[in-house]
């Protein structure tokens, strides 16, 4: 009898056919309340040799490799609470089942946001957290990594423990809340999150202007990135037939923002819009594999030009260096990859396929460090119970 | 926290063991160029503390790096002979982040100061860790950038010891601390190995090492070559000075800014002791008869500056502030600041000693803080001056005191702990910007739990597994790298026996 399905109290049942990561079917879904029965979860899960991956909306769960093995799902979609909001401390906290879009309702009010724009529909925090996934935005604000201040987890072995706090100025012990972002659940469970807020700009408006290619919106970016005008986000979109957008962001007070897309409009030959060319999306269908190409600025338009020439969609933040590409079926996913990837790494930067990797390609790359970070998952995780699999150098 | 007085045949752990420094001195000395390492002893004191003078420690040997090469090479030599080793900038911290360790290496990297490339275009710096914070500002802004990062020390602090440090400065409210502006460090593990963390581009694939690493005070290793984000140079700044009746006033002017949505470049305060000290230093000529100053810069494109800087100036009239002086050009400001970052340094002028304090409170418990803080003070006969970044609630209290007084240096040392327990009781943190080092170790445990404390002690012993970098620092207690996680939190068998210490 496995201790995990003898805790009292704790909704644990056997999976069902949609129970599956990146299409490996689990054994068990365990679905927690509390930080306290995820450590119970995880102590007994411990104890069984249970290989365990955390699930809250799903949204991005089949994204990177699929685990070597999947005893149970932690779903963490019960803990989906606001717990802490100080407006007057732009902070708030969540667990990490919480929607991204009910922490900005729960914000709004008191006219904050979370920085982070919601690029997958759904997302929660702890997805959030997991991937790092950004928009737009980032170039003002940053991303998840930015602004996570403070985290609960619980290890693989039940032992909770928090680190950073819920102020956001604070350098007390390492800053554990980094090391969880993006590490797609193989180091622990977050269970909570305390973030930093920002208010919500008077007045935001986007502005776009078109080039015939990528390498040729090249000088739009750099003016654009570059400017003083201060945009908020500078988005290319670029197709393997037709133009290059580049969307412009600006946010601010309503007299400055006026002011600002005059001479940011003028300097572009650009002119207003709603919204940036297919809102905050990914680039692509849902059924394509996403690649995210980063890459030092300078290098952002050959390279979106690199892909284009491949036949991929290119959508992405030109003013952080941080590209998504689709990869239709018609084009050859390794080649392209290894293309990208040596162009993005002589750029400073890396080709990562987020989703949809064929099992013969390596998802992550060649990553620097990876035998600390071995050191490190084989410290925190020392039996590779959490995603196995799933992340850089096999991990 | 040397176990020099443990006969050496107890040293039997060797996950844990002091080994002879005697070892390293002589591998380094074939292996340095003359020069690089300083043996002789009134050479070696002059090393002995860092910014924080309450402790002294003379290392039995430092190393005077020259390149990354000699930087590793100490490591090495370290690391083979399970001998502690300490890496040390400027030496301004305030934290006794950098005090030498008795029987290891202190490895100096203040001549490594090659400025290594400039990038405008790709807003990135590549500088060697001894380079000075204003330097690669000043090296930067011919092209239209700046490194935001500020610590009121950046005449004289290193870009290294910023990232050991995650230093602040006054901007970081709006611009973000020392680790949103790093994105990439070459290092040496205390186990000798040379690597990168992180890219030149955002978002490196792997764990977040770097963003461990930042902040790691030392214990992680040592950064050898730091790639740093550029800011682009705001087209308009502009500066006032607000005189107020007292901290609350200039409190609740505060919260008025910030809970209209205006994000400043900074917004720092000072109250009456500060501004007496301030005077007294460098004759600021700040407001006559103000409780309370506050400095408050606003940076961006003109537009947005203009229409927030009336708003910011409404706001502080409201709530009492008696006179604005707005800086006319870059002169002005620099007036203004000249007072501001003084201010640590100029305590020296109305009282013998003082301690400076660094905790942080949740911004809106302000006004609360302030005055249990002063009641304790008038309950324990010391004096507190308050100079703090307000918009984030990082205060700097200096509480004053002189030690020809007896008795006065311990009750200054209660209070200054005090209020950190005080900034915990609000939610706050032990530390902003100073960091724990050697000075706040014994505080850790009154934010974290044990089983906190041991998680981020996995992080240490799978960057060093022997506790050989920077070791005593940051933790009180740290366990032992070669136990199993979550299994025990008693002291280990052999710390018991007296075999091995923990450092």
């Amino acid at each position: 009898m496995l201790a995990l399905t003898t805790l009292s109290d704790v909704d644990v049942r056997d999976a069902a056919e949609s129970d599956v990561v990146a299409g490996l079917p689990a054994r068990l879904v365990a679905r927690p309340t509390s930080p306290e029965q995820v450590s119970a979860l995880m102590r007994a899960a411990y104890e069984d040799d249970l290989v365990v991956v955390p699930r809250a909306a799903a949204t991005m769960l089949h994204w990177a490799p699929r685990p070597t093995a999947c005893d149970v799902i932690l779903d963490l979609s019960a803990m989906d609470r606001v717990l802490e909001h100080q407006a007057g401390d732009l902070i708030v906290s969540a667990e990490a089942g919480t929607p991204l879009s009910r922490v900005q309702e729960a914000v709004r009010a008191s006219g904050q946001r979370l920085a982070i724009d919601e690029v997958v529909p759904g997302s929660t925090i702890g997805g959030l957290i997991a991937t790092n996934l950004s928009g737009p935005r980032r170039v003002a604000y940053g991303t998840a990594r930015d602004l996570v201040i403070g985290v609960s987890t619980v290890r693989a072995d039940g032992v909770m423990a928090k680190s950073g706090g819920k102020v956001v100025k604070n350098v007390a012990g390492y800053d554990l809340g980094k090391l969880m972002v993006g590490s797609h659940g193989t180091l622990a469970i977050v269970t909570s999150a305390y973030f930093r807020l920002h208010p919500i700009p008077e007045a935001a408006v986007w502005l776009r202007a078109t080039a015939p290619s990528p390498r040729s919106a090249q000088s739009l970016v750099h003016q654009a990135v570059h400017s003083q005008v201060v945009p908020a986000a500078v988005e290319i979109d670029a197709h393997p037939t037709g133009e290059t957008t580049i969307s412009v962001l600006l946010e601010g007070t309503s007299v400055g923002v006026a002011a600002r897309v005059d001479r940011m409009a003028t300097a572009l030959g650009a002119t207003t819009a709603e919204s940036p060319i297919g809102d905050l999306g990914l680039p692509g269908t849902d059924a394509q594999p996403l690649l995210k190409i980063t890459s030092q600025l300078s290098a952002v338009t050959e390279i979106a030009q690199t892909a284009v020439d491949l036949g991929l969609h290119v959508r992405g933040s030109a003013g952080a260096g941080v590209l998504f590409a689709a990869v239709p079926d018609s084009v050859d996913i390794v080649r392209a990859v290894d293309i990208l990837r040596a162009e993005s790494t002589a750029a400073g930067g890396a080709t990562v396929v987020l989703r949809g990797a064929p099992d013969h390609l390596d998802a992550w790359g060649p990553v620097p460090a990876l035998d600390l970070m071995r050191s490190v998952k084989n410290r925190f995780d020392p039996q590779h119970l959490l995603s196995p699999g799933r992340f850089v150098g096999g991990l | 926290m040397s176990n020099s007085s443990t006969p050496a045949s107890a040293r039997l752990v060797p996950e844990v063991g002091l080994g002879s420094v005697d070892v390293v001195r002589a591998r380094l000395a074939r292996e340095l160029p003359p020069g690089a390492l300083i043996t002789d002893r009134t050479r070696l004191r002059t090393y002995e503390c860092d910014g924080l003078l309450l402790y002294r420690v003379t290392p039995a040997l430092v190393v005077l790096a020259q390149d990354a090469d000699m930087i590793q090479r100490a490591v090495r030599a370290c690391s083979d002979a399970r001998v502690p080793f300490v890496a040390r900038g400027s030496g301004t911290g305030l934290s006794g982040g950098a005090l030498p360790h008795a029987d290891g290496v202190l490895i100096v990297t203040s001549q490594l100061r090659t400025i290594r490339e400039i990038s405008p275009d790709d807003q990135r710096a590549v500088v060697d860790p001894g380079v000075i914070n204003l330097q690669v500002s000043e090296a930067t802004r011919p092209g239209g950038y700046y490194f935001a990062p500020d610590p009121s020390s950046q005449q004289i602090c290193s870009v290294g010891g910023n990232v050991a440090e995650n230093s602040g400065g006054a901007h970081c409210l709006k611009y973000g601390f020392t680790t949103t502006h790093v994105t990439s460090v070459n290092m040496v593990t205390p186990q000798g190995d040379s690597i990168t963390l992180g890219t030149r581009a955002p978002d490196a694939p792997g764990y977040d090492l770097l963003g461990t690493f930042v902040g790691s005070e030392g214990t992680l290793g040592v950064a050898t070559e730091i790639t740093v984000r550029l800011t682009r140079s705001p087209e308009s700044v502009q500066t006032l000075l607000a005189g107020f009746r007292s901290t609350d006033d200039a409190g609740a002017a505060t919260s008025a800014i910030i809970g209209a949505g205006i994000v400043p470049a900074a917004i720092e305060m000072m109250d009456a002791l500060a501004i007496e000290a301030a005077e007294a230093a460098v004759a600021c000529g700040y407001p006559d008869g103000a409780g309370a100053v506050l400095v408050v810069e606003l940076d961006g494109p003109r537009e947005e500056v203009e229409h927030e800087f009336a708003q910011v100036q409404q706001m502080c009239q409201e709530h009492g502030s008696f006179e604005i002086r707005v800086a006319a050009d870059d002169e002005d400001r620099a007036a203004i600041w000249r007072g501001r970052k003084s201010a640590f340094a100029a305590v020296g002028r109305i009282s013998p000693d003082y301690i400076v304090q660094d905790g942080v409170i949740p911004r809106t418990a302000l006004a609360a803080v302030l005055r249990e803080m002063n009641e304790l003070a008038e309950r324990r006969g010391v004096r507190v001056a308050n100079v703090f970044h307000a918009g984030d609630g990082n205060l700097h209290p200096l509480v004053l005191f002189d030690e020809s007084i007896p008795g006065q240096g311990d009750t200054a040392e209660e209070v200054s702990g005090a209020i950190i327990d005080l900034c915990l009781e609000h939610g706050g943190s032990i530390t902003g910007e100073h960091g724990v080092g050697s000075d706040k170790a014994h505080h850790m445990p009154k934010m974290f739990t044990a089983d906190d404390l041991d998680t981020m002690q996995l992080v240490r012993c799978a960057f060093d597994p022997a506790g050989i970098a920077n070791p005593g620092k940051i933790y009180p207690t740290p366990r032992l790298c070669g136990e199993r996680p979550g299994k025990r939190t008693e002291p280990h068998p052999a710390q018991l026996a007296g075999q091995a210490e923990v450092f």
